[in-house]
Order: C-alpha cells, then structure tokens, then sequence
C-alpha cells in the first residue's frame, strides 16, 4: 500500500491566556491509501484542529509552530496559500459535521456540485458527471435531487450531497470531521455504510474524526486516540478497542455504555402516571393556502409505575421530547388524560397545577441552556422551595445537601453557571430538580449532549440518586446503549405514536416492530462489545 | 464589571464619546453657577460677535448671552432626552414583554398596534400631540415618548420570543415560578443588552426630536433650549452666523457622543461580536 498522509510531530500553538499551550502538540500519525483512520477524542481533544490543519483550513489566531505535513511526496506547509488551493478539492477533500449549514441554501444542489467541478477545471464534465456522483452516495432519482434545493432534503440526503461533492473530483484523501453526527442512528448507519463502500471501491485514504467508539469499530482500520491535543495511543482497530493500553483509551472505553440490561425485580404496578390518548398536533399556515397540520403526538398510551424508570426512545422528531413536555405542561395536549394518580392533570389551571409542581421535575438536555447565566447556582437550586414556601435558611441548607449528593463543592453556591463544566452544570441541573423533593422525575435527554466520560459519570449518579429517593423517573434519550443500561422498560416512539413498549430485555432481545428492529440494527459498532476493563488509576 | 470596563475602553471611539457627553452633563449641571442669572435676561449690546465684551459665543438680536444659553439649553435637552426615553422604555418593555412572553392573540393584537404607531410618520405625530396638548416641557416629553417607543417593542418581543424557549426559562415554569417573576427574574435581565444599546441611541433621537420641535417653535416658551437657539438665528444666519452654528455644533457633539457610546456599549455587551470585529479570533 502506498503512504498518502505523513503528519510528523506537529504542534500548533493556542493564543496565550488559553487553558493550555497549544491546540495540538508533538502529533504523528500516517494514513495508508485505501485505509480509514479514525481519529478519537472528547471535545477539545485537538482532533479537529489536527484535520484543519491537514486541509489547511487553521484559523488565523492558531499558527502552526513545528512539525511537517506529507500528503503524495510533497511538503503541505511549505505550500503557497495558491497551491494548495489547487490541491483542496482536487486532491484532498472534507466533509463537515453539519450538513444543515455546510450547503448554500440559495443554490440548487446540482449546481454546487457542478460549481465544485468547474473550480477545477472541469466545468465541462459537469453535466454528466452530477447525476452520477449523486447516484454514487445512493440518492434516489439524482436527476430530480440535482434541482432541488438544499431545504427540501433531510439532514442524510444534505450529508450525501456533501460527500457527493466532496467525491466529485475523486481525490485521494477524504478527511471526515464528525460526518454523522448530526444524523440520527438509522441514517447514520445507512452513511457509514456507503463511506465504507465507496471508499474501498476508489481505494481513497480517509481520516474519520469522531468522539463515539461504535462508529469507531463499526468503520475504523486504524485508531489513533487524542487526548488534551497529544495522540496517547494508536494501532489498528481491534488492538484498541479490544486492548487498550494507555489509561485515558482504557477510561473512554469503560466508560461508553456497555447496552447490557439491568435485572431488575418488575416493578409491583402501582402507577403514578398514566397517559390515555394524549394528543398534540400542530398547525403551520393559515389564511392563505392550505393548513399543514403535524401531528406531533398521537397513540401513544402508557402507564408509569412506582419506583420504575421508563425509557422513552426515537429519533429526532418522533414527538418524545413533545409527550414528557405535556407531562409538565410545557406544551399543552389538545385531547387525551394525564393522570397523575388518579388525577387528571390536563384541564388544571396554571394556578391549579401548582401543588403538582412539587411533586413533577424535569432535568434538561442542554447543560448550556438549561441554567440562567446571570442567576448564582446556590439561588438557582434554592428558588423552587422558596416559591413554594420553603424558609430562605432551610432552603439553602437542603442545596447544600444537594451539592454534596451531586458531588459538588459546597462553594459551588455562590458560582454562575459559566465557570462550570458540562457535566457540571448538568449536575446543578439535577440538584435543581431534586431540591423540589420530586416523586417523579423526567430526564430529557439529559447525557446527549455530554463527552462520554462525563456521560458514564452522570449516569452513574442518576442511578445512584433514583435508588437512593426511590424516584419514579421517565428517562428521553435517543441513544439505545444508554436506555438499556438504566431504564426498566422501553416504549418505541416512531412518528408520535409509541410502537412497541415492554420490558428492555424484551425490547432489545426480542423486538417485535420492524421500526424497532431497524433502530437496534443501526446502533454503531453492534458486534463490538466493550471489553470488561479493570479499573486502572 | 472589569471586563465590561475592559472591552468598552478597546473601542476608542467610545471613550471619546463618553468624554463628550460628561463634559455635556457637567455644563449642564453647572449652568447655575457659569451663567448666573437667567438666560433670557440681556447681557449685552445685541449681535455682539464671538470674543467681543466678554461674551465667547457672542450675543443673539436681544442682546441676550449665547453660551448661557447653550448651558442652560443642554439641561432642558438631556432631561428631555433621558426622561422621554425612560418613558418609551417602560411603554416599549410592558407591550414588548407581554406580546413576546404571551404570544398567540395577544401577541397578534400588540403588534399590530405597535404597526399602527409605526406607520404613522414619528415627527408629524410628535408635532400634532404637542400643538394638541400646548407646548410644555411634559407634553413634549409625552410627544417624543409615544413616537419613539416601537423600536423598543419590537426589540424586546423579539428577545422574549428566543429567550422564552430556553431551557432555563422551561425549567423555571417547570418549578412553578409566577409569570411576573418569570419575566422579571429570568427573561428581562438575559434581555437587557440590546435594551440598554437601543436606549443610548433613544436619548439622541430624543434630543434631535426636542430641538426640531423647538425649532418650530413648539418648545415650552418658558424654558432655554437648543432648537430655540437655533431657531431665533436662524433669519439672521447671513448677519449672526453664531447664533444658530454654536448651538448646532452643541447638539452634533452630544448626539454623536451617545452614539460612540452606544456603540462602546453594543461592543462591551457582546464581547464575542466586537472581538471578531477586529480580526481576532
């Protein structure tokens, strides 16, 4: 095989004031054509700056300080900003991780394709070529797709466009940053699949950035494992992932959600919530032209029982995040019951929903939104009771209960939100929650938006913390590793409508509906099964 | 606070402004004790020019002081400026919050009124509400505050409509807090950045608006302002051309001082915007 890629000791530094010198540091690894090397890392890893840096793609604030760059025998630092461009594209090409703003939305897809084409020269081919290449990453009808524009396709269809054009000139170097991210899993299945394919036909090198070790050993040759901008270990993809040897690769990997069930003794069915018929449409439009009328939730019937811990689980736009929201009256169903028990919660006024307040918590996803940044945290934990007629000394004295169940410091009280981290801030959200002393808790994705690591570690508390209060928890997620690992059952959500609902063994082991069947089958990285790691210092 | 301190002195252009318009707010509090007396009394022989018997901006056709009169003007303009613009913000920020937090009819209904004021030309309007309710200080502030406060709306629906799908927002009706200390205690203060750019340019929009209403003659007769000034030269420009330039330049420095500073504060404020405005990253 020959060496497409050298990346020898490279170093790029940060601007000073930065939380370490430099971005990337001391960094070698090389890419064989015809070989897919997945780049692995948390946030902040430096893996993406390492592929910028490649493309020649670096901000200007971020100067490379040492190293070469070898791609096909030439020095790619040494390059003038002209030859390189010609090399862009032509010879070496990026597909980006959100397809939603990667396209221009003013020009028709067939013509950005062509637009890539004729940058080069190629203007000509254009017209043959385009249908071709959009057969290529397995767009149905190309001719018609060619015409569109971007905002009429999904989210797969726009990153099949992307890696469309970026193929157009067929280089031979594709870097990936996070290509299926943005995806959900069935779509990110189906892209990871036609990478590989179209990859082993053109026999193209491709360097795959990426933080999720199922889509590491769903696609990967080679591994190379990034830590705080240094690569800590590097080998072929079973040696990684079925032996780690360096700590931090031994923490990740023991740290992503192993998917295996838990064994539980059944709940005694005792419900504290029910939904029955619950329904929530909504309508676009309006006075001129016809309604377009969504509906978000429909169908979709469940009891939750006390001390049980349900998993709700779908892809984006399957109405789950809308039905926990109109479990807390955050979106108001138009039809169906809410019974929380016994009591229908539905047609209660706002003043009359709120002695259920107390008793009904939700924790949110996103750990950056979910906590007023102009509000301590200690007032944010204490403001609930307070509202509720809690005492100002009594209030405070429960937060700093709270703090220190959620492993925080009792000083985190008189901090704002933003100089703490994600899973941090997560933590504060938890605590917020549970200040209200809750019987039932709902989780809206309340990992997604965390670094593995950091996932394992508020999971771990989450369960901690149900066990511990005996609470009654409605778990979102769209991840299925992390809903086997916590929750009890596991209602299917496709459409609005819950399709298949039963214990997690069951759903998982035996799935009944198609959809829920297709959905266990894109899960990446399947037929890997994190090795059981003794735990290292 | 430092860093606020911080980025607002990295916009020059802003400390410049914000020199001019103490400067501004000095004379006008130390009019009393520069220019004893009232400025309407004759302090000279009539059309004296610039540096003659003692007066540096000259004297206007009734012998009267012209800089007493830019000095005790610029109280009248900023107190008119900051009052109608405190005015326009409590009106602005009420209808604004109520449409953005309530949405559906209700916000339907407000901005459709707040359209209504909009179409209507702003001057024309502040010229009839202040012929209708006769020329004084209160219904000139009343005039310049029911022409200026839609900008303000529509602003601060505008923050409400994102702010209120936040999550933290979700979470506070999640723990039962009143709508009242929703909008007060979690949305307005996560607002208050635009608001506070959008004002300093209110209070030199406002002063524009007075000194053209003087101008007119639509001040309160009772009481020194800069469009007055300028108003009354305004004949004799060919003969006393100080009469109407001093109080010009007066109002082009304080207005151009509050935009520097809004724009200091619209750096400050968005510390992001403003870095990358330069070209670091």
């Amino acid at each position: 095989m020959t060496r497409l890629l050298t990346v020898e000791n490279l170093s790029v530094a940060l601007p000073r004031g930065a939380d370490r010198p430099h971005a990337v540091e001391e960094v070698s690894l090389h890419l064989d054509a015809g070989e897919i090397l997945c780049v692995v890392g948390e946030s902040g890893s430096g893996k993406s700056i390492t592929a910028n840096t490649v493309m020649g793609l670096l901000p200007k604030g971020l100067p490379v300080t040492s190293g070469r760059i070898t791609f096909e025998g030439e020095d790619l630092l040494g390059l003038s900003a002209e030859a390189l461009r010609s090399r862009r594209g032509r010879r070496m090409a990026m597909v980006f991780q959100e397809p939603m703003t990667a396209l221009n939305p003013l020009m028709k897809v067939g013509d950005q394709i062509a637009e890539a084409l004729s940058v080069h020269g190629k203007g000509a081919e254009a017209r043959a070529r385009v249908p071709e290449l959009l057969a290529a990453v397995n767009l149905p009808d190309p001719a018609a797709i060619a015409r569109m524009h971007p905002f009429r396709l999904s989210g797969g269809q726009r990153q099949r466009v992307m890696i469309a054009m970026a193929l157009a000139l067929e280089p031979a170097l594709l870097i990936a940053d996070e290509p299926t991210t943005a995806l959900d899993v069935t779509t990110q299945a189906q892209i990871l699949r036609m990478m590989r394919e179209i990859q082993q036909r053109r026999g193209m090198g491709v360097m795959f950035i990426t933080h999720d070790f199922g889509v590491v050993a769903e696609i990967a040759d080679r591994v190379a494992v990034m830590q705080r901008g240094r690569i800590v270990e590097q080998g072929t993809a079973r040696e990684v992932l079925d032996a780690p040897q360096h700590p931090y690769t031994r923490a990740l990997i023991s740290a992503v959600p192993h998917g295996r069930t838990l064994d539980r003794a059944a709940a005694r069915p005792a419900p504290v919530l029910q939904m029955k018929g619950v329904t929530k449409t909504y309508q676009r439009g309006g006075w001129f032209g016809a309604r377009a009328v969504v509906r978000a939730v429909h169908d979709a019937d469940f009891t939750l029982n006390k001390g049980e811990t349900l998993g709700l689980v779908g892809e984006s736009g399957s109405g789950k995040s809308t039905l926990a929201r109109c479990v807390v009256r955050l979106v108001e169903p138009e039809q169906g019951e809410i019974l929380f028990h016994g009591n229908d919660l539905r047609p209660l006024s706002r003043q009359g929903w709120l002695p259920y307040r107390k008793r009904i918590q939700m924790v949110f996803q996103d750990p950056y939104a979910s906590l007023n940044p102009r509000r301590k945290v200690g007032d944010a934990i204490t403001e609930g009771p307070i509202t509720h007629g809690v005492g100002r000394d009594e209030a405070r004295q429960r937060a700093l209960e709270l703090l220190r169940l959620v492993k925080l410091e009792p000083s985190a009280m008189e901090r704002y939100p933003h100089e703490f981290s994600g899973g941090q801030r997560q933590r504060i959200g938890l605590a917020r929650a549970l200040a209200m002393q809750p019987e039932l808790l709902i989780a809206d994705e309340p990992v997604s938006a965390l670094d593995v690591s950091v996932q394992a570690q508020v999971l771990d508390l989450l369960a901690e913390i149900r066990q511990r209060l005996g609470l009654t928890m409605l778990f979102i997620t769209h991840d299925l590793r992390v809903a086997a690992q916590i929750c009890d059952r596991i209602a299917v959500m496709q459409r609005g409508a819950i399709v298949e609902l039963g214990p997690t063994a069951e759903v998982f082991g035996a799935p009944k509906h198609p959809y829920t069947r297709s959905l266990l089958d894109s899960i990446p990285g399947r037929g890997w099964t994190p090795p059981e790691l003794a735990e290292t210092a | 606070m430092g860093g606020f301190w911080r980025n607002f002195c990295r916009n020059r252009g802003a400390v410049v402004g914000l020199v001019i318009l103490l400067l501004v707010i000095a004379t006008a509090v130390a009019a009393p004790w520069l220019f004893p007396g009232s400025p309407w009394d004759m302090a000279g022989m009539p059309f004296a020019p610039p540096g003659e018997m003692g007066m540096w901006l000259g004297t206007d056709s009734l012998g009267r002081d012209v800089a007493a009169g830019i000095a005790h003007g610029a109280r009248v303009s900023l107190l008119v400026g900051a009052v109608s613009t405190v005015v326009a913000l409590v009106i602005g920020i009420g209808l604004g919050a109520t449409a953005g937090y309530l949405g559906g009819v209700a916000d339907d209904i407000v901005m459709r009124f707040t359209e209504f004021f909009q179409t209507i030309p702003s001057f024309v309007l502040a010229i009839l509400l202040v012929a209708i309710f006769t020329p004084t200080i209160g219904s000139i502030v009343f005039a310049i505050a029911v022409v200026s406060w839609p900008p303000v709306a529509r602003v601060v629906r505008a923050e409400f409509l994102s702010l209120r799908s936040r999550e933290f927002v979700q979470a506070s009706e999640v723990l039962g807090k009143s709508r009242l200390a929703i909008v007060f205690g979690d949305i307005l203060p996560n607002a208050l950045s635009p608001i506070v750019v959008l004002s300093s340019l209110m209070v030199a929009s406002a002063i524009l608006l007075e000194s053209a209403l003087s101008f007119l003659g639509l001040g309160d007769p009772n009481l020194m302002s800069w469009g007055f000034l300028i108003g009354s030269g305004r004949s004799v420009i060919r003969i006393a051309w100080w009469m109407s330039v001093f109080p010009g330049i007066a109002i082009f420095l304080t207005v151009l001082s509050l935009n520097l500073v809004g724009e200091g504060l619209s750096d400050a404020l968005n510390p992001r915007l403003a870095r990358n405005r330069e070209g670091k990253a």
